[in-house]
Order: C-alpha cells, then sequence, then structure tokens
C-alpha cells in the first residue's frame, strides 16, 4: 500500500491500536515553555509522577519574557514567578533548561530547529499550535493542551486520532519578493481559516523544493492558521544541509544511518491524499491581511473587500465586525492605510533569513515619523548572528528599536503591545481580535513588507518601494 | 481530580457567533496565571468588561438568567486559535460543563475532554434551535448516559460521542492513569523496537 509522510511518521509511532478509532502514538520530543507547563508540572507533582525519559524535553523560557532588558530581575512579578516556576520544574524533574539570560533561549520553535533538537522523521509536541512550525524537516509536530503535556510527560505518548490528508501543491517561481509567508496567506485566503481543520498538510512541488529552511518553517508555522495541527514538507538535500553540525543533531557513523533513514522519509509517488490543492506562485503579489482572521487576506495590489461580495454568509457577516473592528472602509486601497507599529519578529519570522530581508529593506532609509518599529530575533543565537552581520546596525540606523529575543509582540504576554486603536504591520501569525494588545489591530505581512511599511508610514507593496533607490547611508546613529 | 459527567442541567447561554477562539475566551494577558482554578473570572474577560472595569450589561454571561448558566450554545469553530486549556479552566471555572456548537477548534475540544466538559457537535440548524431555545431561557438537560440534549418541553435531541471518550467523562478518568495502566507493556516493546529502527533518538540518554 503507497503511504503519504504522514502516514508513515504515524505509523513508525503507533504503539497500539485503540478502541473507538484511536491511536496510541509514541512522542519523542517535547517543547516546554513557561506559560503553558506550570499545571502539566504540577499535576505530575500532584499523581507522584515522574517523567518518563527527562532527556527528551527541552524547557525554556520565551512567551511572557521582557525584551527590552534581559539578564537581572523580571519587572513583572507575574511573569518573574512563572520563570523561576519553570526553572525550579526543570531542576526538579531534571529536563534541560535554557536559561533566559543564556546564548541558547529563544522562541521554542526557533531553538528547536537551530539547535538541531527537531529531527526528520520524529514526534515533537509542545504546548503551543505553532507546533507545526517543526513539520518543516519532516517531523510529526502538533501543538496539545497543558493536561496533554503532562501525559507525555509521564508516559511518552498521547491518544491521538488520525488525521485527513492534504497535499498543497506550490508550482511556479515566486518574485524574489514574494515570501513563504505571503504565500501562506494566498494559501489560507483560498482555503479558509477552517479550510485545513482535521486535515495533515504537506507541502510539496518544485516551489517548495526551492524553499530554504528558514522559509519552509514559515510556510508549516502558518498551517494552523488554516485549521491544520500538521504542516509537513518532505526531507532533503536542503534539510540535510541545514541540519548537518548542529549541536543536537547525530553525528559521525550515527549521521549517516540517520539520513539513510530520512531519505525514506517522502509520500511515495502513487500515494493518495484525501484532497489537493494546487497553487501557481509566478504572479502572486505580496500580501497582507486586512480582517481579524488570518483568511482575510489580499494581495497588497487589491482593495478592501466589500463583505457583500465574500459569497458565504459567515464569511460576509465574520468580514463586516471584523471591518469594524480594523476601522476600515471597502474598497480602500490597501497601500492607503496608515499604521502607527511595526514588529518584526515571532516564530513565524524571527529567523536570521527574516531579520536580513528586513534589513534589506530597512538599509539607507528611516523609519516614518509617527512609527514606532521594533525587532525582536526569534532567539538569543540569531540576535547574536544578526549582530555579527550587522543588522542591528542597520536597524538602528533606521530608527529600529532592537530586542532581546521571545515571543514579545506576537502575543502580547508582555510590555510589548498595541493600544487600543493602534494599527500594526506584522511579521506574526495570528490578527484575532486583541492578540496584540486590546483593541490593537493586526496586519500580517511578511519581513520586507513590515519593513516597506515601517519606512511609509503604511501598508506597501514592497515590490515598488524597493525598486527606486533608497536615499544612502545614514550617516546619524540615533 | 476530573469530576464525572453524567447528566447537567440548567440555562443555556447563547453566543450564537463563529470563530469565538481562544483569545476572546481568555485573553493572552491573563496566561502569566499559573494556576488552574479559579480562573472563571477571566473568562470571555472582555466581552464582560469595559476597560474601566464596568459590566457589559448586555453580554449573556452578564445577564441575571445566564450567569450561572452551565450550558453554553456557541457557533461554529469555536475555541479557535491557541492550544492554551485556560480556555476551559475559565469556562469550568464559570461553572460551565457542556458547550454545544456545529464545529470545535480541534484542540480546544481535546481539552474540553481531558478537563470533564463535554462538547457536542450538532447539525448547524439544531444548534441555531436551541441557541434561540437558549435566548427564550428555556430549561436544558443535558444527558450523557442517553446521549441526548432535552429543552424542557422538547423531544430529546441524540447527540453522537466517541465511545471511548464518553467513558472517560462519565468516570472522570484521568487520561494518563488510564493510559498507563493499560498500556504500559505496550509503550516498553514499542520502545525497544523504535530505538533499533531510530537509535539516534535515544542518544542522548545512552551518553548519560
Ligand atoms: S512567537 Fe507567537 S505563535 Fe510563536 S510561540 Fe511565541 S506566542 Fe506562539
Amino acid at each position: 500500500m503507497p503511504q503519504t509522510l504522514y502516514e508513515k511518521l504515524w505509523t513508525s509511532h503507533a504503539v497500539a491500536e485503540l478502541p473507538g478509532g484511536e491511536t496510541l502514538l509514541y512522542i519523542d520530543r517535547h517543547l516546554v515553555h513557561e506559560v503553558s507547563s506550570p499545571q502539566a508540572f504540577a499535576s505530575l507533582r500532584d499523581a507522584g509522577r515522574r517523567l518518563r525519559r527527562p532527556d527528551t524535553h527541552l524547557a525554556v523560557a520565551d512567551h511572557a519574557v521582557p525584551t527590552r532588558v534581559r539578564g537581572g530581575e523580571i519587572e513583572d512579578p507575574l511573569a518573574r514567578a512563572q520563570v523561576a516556576e519553570l526553572e525550579d520544574n526543570a531542576r526538579r524533574f531534571d529536563v534541560p533548561y535554557r536559561p533566559l539570560d543564556g546564548d541558547l533561549q529563544g522562541i521554542v520553535h526557533v531553538i528547536g530547529p537551530e539547535q538541531g533538537y527537531t529531527l526528520p522523521g520524529m514526534t515533537l509536541v509542545c504546548g503551543d499550535s505553532h507546533t507545526t512550525t517543526h513539520g518543516a524537516f519532516g517531523a510529526l509536530a502538533f501543538g496539545i493542551g497543558a493536561s496533554e503535556c503532562g501525559t507525555v510527560m509521564a508516559a511518552q505518548c498521547l491518544k491521538q486520532r488520525r488525521a485527513r490528508t492534504l497535499r498543497v501543491d506550490l508550482v511556479g517561481q515566486a518574485h524574489p519578493l514574494v515570501t513563504a509567508k505571503d504565500i501562506a496567506l494566498a494559501v489560507i485566503a483560498r482555503i479558509g481559516a477552517l479550510g485545513a481543520s482535521g486535515h495533515a498538510v504537506e507541502y510539496a512541488g518544485p516551489a517548495v523544493e526551492a524553499m530554504s529552511m528558514a522559509a519552509r518553517m514559515t510556510l508549516c508555522n502558518m498551517t494552523i492558521e488554516a485549521g491544520g495541527r500538521v504542516g509537513l514538507v518532505a526531507p532533503d538535500e536542503v534539510t540535510f544541509a541545514y541540519l548537518k553540525g548542529r549541536p543536537l543533531a547525530p553525528k559521525g557513523p550515527r549521521w549517516d544511518q540517520a539520513v539513510a533513514y530520512w531519505r525514506g522519509l517522502r509520500s511515495d509517488p502513487d500515494a493518495v491524499f484525501d484532497r489537493v490543492v494546487t497553487m501557481d506562485v509566478s504572479h502572486l503579489a505580496p500580501h497582507v491581511s486586512w480582517g481579524t482572521s488570518p483568511d482575510e487576506a489580499a494581495p497588497i495590489t487589491a482593495s478592501i473587500p466589500e463583505p457583500a461580495t465574500l459569497g458565504e454568509d459567515s464569511a460576509r457577516r465574520h468580514a463586516e465586525k471584523a471591518l469594524a473592528y480594523m476601522d476600515l472602509r471597502p474598497g480602500t486601497p490597501l497601500t492607503d492605510i496608515p499604521i502607527q507599529r511595526v514588529f518584526i519578529g515571532s516564530c513565524t519570522n524571527g529567523r536570521i533569513e527574516d531579520l536580513r530581508a528586513a534589513a534589506a529593506v530597512a538599509r539607507g532609509r528611516r523609519v516614518a515619523s509617527g512609527v514606532r518599529a521594533i525587532v525582536v530575533p526569534g532567539s538569543t543565537a540569531t540576535k547574536h548572528q544578526a549582530e555579527a552581520e550587522g543588522l542591528d546596525a542597520v536597524f538602528r540606523a533606521a530608527g529600529f528599536e532592537w530586542r532581546h529575543a521571545g515571543c514579545s509582540m506576537c502575543v502580547a504576554m508582555n510590555d510589548d503591545r498595541l493600544a487600543a486603536g493602534e494599527r500594526c504591520a506584522s511579521t506574526s501569525n495570528r490578527n484575532f481580535e486583541g492578540r496584540q494588545g486590546p483593541g490593537g489591530r493586526t496586519h500580517l505581512m511578511s519581513p520586507a513588507m513590515a519593513a516597506a511599511a515601517a519606512v511609509t508610514g503604511k501598508l506597501t507593496d514592497v515590490r515598488a518601494l524597493t525598486a527606486m533607490p533608497a536615499t544612502g547611508p545614514v550617516e546619524e546613529m540615533r | 481530580m476530573i469530576q464525572p459527567f453524567v447528566r447537567v442541567a440548567g440555562a443555556a447561554a447563547a453566543l450564537p457567533e463563529e470563530n469565538v477562539d481562544t483569545d476572546i475566551i481568555y485573553p493572552a494577558r491573563f496566561l502569566l496565571i499559573t494556576a488552574r482554578l479559579g480562573l472563571g473570572p477571566y473568562a470571555f474577560h472582555d466581552r464582560r468588561f469595559h476597560a474601566d472595569g464596568s459590566e457589559v450589561a448586555d453580554f449573556v454571561f452578564n445577564q441575571p438568567a445566564w450567569r450561572e448558566a452551565p450550558i453554553l450554545v456557541a457557533g461554529a469553530n469555536f475555541g479557535s486559535g491557541s492550544s492554551r486549556e485556560q480556555a476551559v479552566w475559565a469556562l469550568l471555572g464559570r461553572g460551565i460543563r457542556c458547550v454545544i456548537a456545529p464545529s470545535f477548534g480541534e484542540i480546544f475540544q481535546a481539552n474540553c475532554h481531558r478537563n470533564g466538559v463535554l462538547p457536542i457537535t450538532l447539525p448547524p440548524e439544531q444548534v441555531a434551535a436551541l441557541s434561540a431555545d437558549a435566548v427564550e431561557a428555556r430549561a436544558f438537560e443535558v444527558d450523557l448516559e442517553a446521549q441526548a440534549v432535552t429543552v424542557a418541553g422538547k423531544a430529546p435531541l441524540p447527540f453522537t460521542i466517541d465511545p471511548e471518550r464518553r467513558r472517560a467523562l462519565l468516570n472522570g478518568w484521568d487520561e494518563t492513569a488510564t493510559l498507563l495502566n493499560a498500556h504500559g507493556a505496550d509503550i516498553e516493546t514499542f520502545e525497544g523496537r523504535h530505538r533499533r529502527l531510530q537509535p539516534w533518538l535515544f542518544d542522548a540518554e545512552t551518553d548519560a
């Protein structure tokens, strides 16, 4: 029987088939962060349980940590207590921990791949829905709830129901400034915020094969925004080249053995998917979201749609509500929408490649007056790398704030948040009401597009902006 | 520690809105709280309160008839978005034991089961009718044994549920304990096989 990649990963981790149609699935890795783990550790303590394999977990604080300063005491007492509790639990339960002020700290979904913790062929979970990110390596990775985290800690297993399969074929060659983020937004706009629910998505086709690991991670990261809990890309030479030599990746003969195994991790040519969606990315324009659901996105060359034209009743009603919340009117060209804030970062777009893309636009330009823009690297290692490349200087010279690593304004759990009514060009993944702060308005886009918005003060087609020369080197550093 | 779910009766609050995500149910800024209990006051916080802390009078949970409602009749895709289990703990903290909707966010639905909250999926027309009954403040009864929702004076409405999940809810079983008891040996056997196939996944322990 030919199998899809998802089915191969699933069957290779099936411990037992359960009555009722669920499978007991073996879990190889578990990323632990400060927000979703305290209750899981508490459930272990209450029941007097231990971790079955402590070394398979990796703990780090990312969600609520301040990004303005690092080291010393955290100002917010709740965040301070939460990080302290994580440290204490890691110590007590022997879980490897990446200290907040150390070089290995960062957003769970950024440090997992960066440190070679994430590998093809494994199952990986985390109490965070964007765990889909790790599927970029051909790992079966999905978000779980806090109680499930407790189960994984104690049993190294989870009861799961097998998903249907959806293959998203991306064909053609995208414009160099049209990124994985734009493609993800276009796919979600096309299939809907629920389009992949109940499905494991495999991204395939020439446009995916041409993508870097960073781009594949962005693509898989956004799968949950289409309702899919699993996003996958089959591992290939790009994957192996990325992983080789990473601290936690296999070494020596083990590496060869692993690569030989990983080469088998692809959908068989005649494997059958429950659904296939094909998209040609050749003529795709950069995309931005205009509403409060990630599928409410459009090419930057378009205008705010008239809700009445959106077909289904539910889409129309949602759009009407979204436009009221976003304070936008149908027919307004997207490029006429002014912004006051810019956020470049998150597990979607906080990697070094993303920072390079944003810096390329920011170089020699200035953040528009009245706009506050922050750059928050996805990990401390990414921050150091960017600094070694001089990107921090480019951003600072252009008037961006350069921060320490964390989730920051993606989730607004620390003091990085929008004020009510503020409008933000954001490289994060969710434009839900209040996601970046109560009353805040989010427009999702790529790092290059966010940087373009920062320097023009409004939503901007980065292709048009970069066709014009920057003003030249900025002499003065602020 | 999980309260068994057999039968729940009382008022049902109607929230006939689609895509009520977990940020609406439990705003992210309250995720800094590390407790599981006592989260009721934060359920739908930003819908229930104005910025100055006063109540939004017309929000369903602020109206006398539904302040204590144990049942919620919601719109499609209820609980979409993030995996935060606080969404369920907050509902539970408010006394909600059952949510009826045309569809649910997947992780939210699983989290409900793990905490003794019954998520019932029914066709949109049936949910719309129940929603209308809820608005009229009719009495509801949800019976998991009989697998039916009954509105006072009307015929019981049957629903389906995974038999395993039903059994766990009826008994208030903690999933981890059930799993370890029933499958401890399976897990061990699997680990042996898995280690032979992908030994690099076990190297950290072997080296130590
Ligand atoms: S960056 Fe945002 S989406 Fe990613 S893990 Fe952090 S909070 Fe979640």
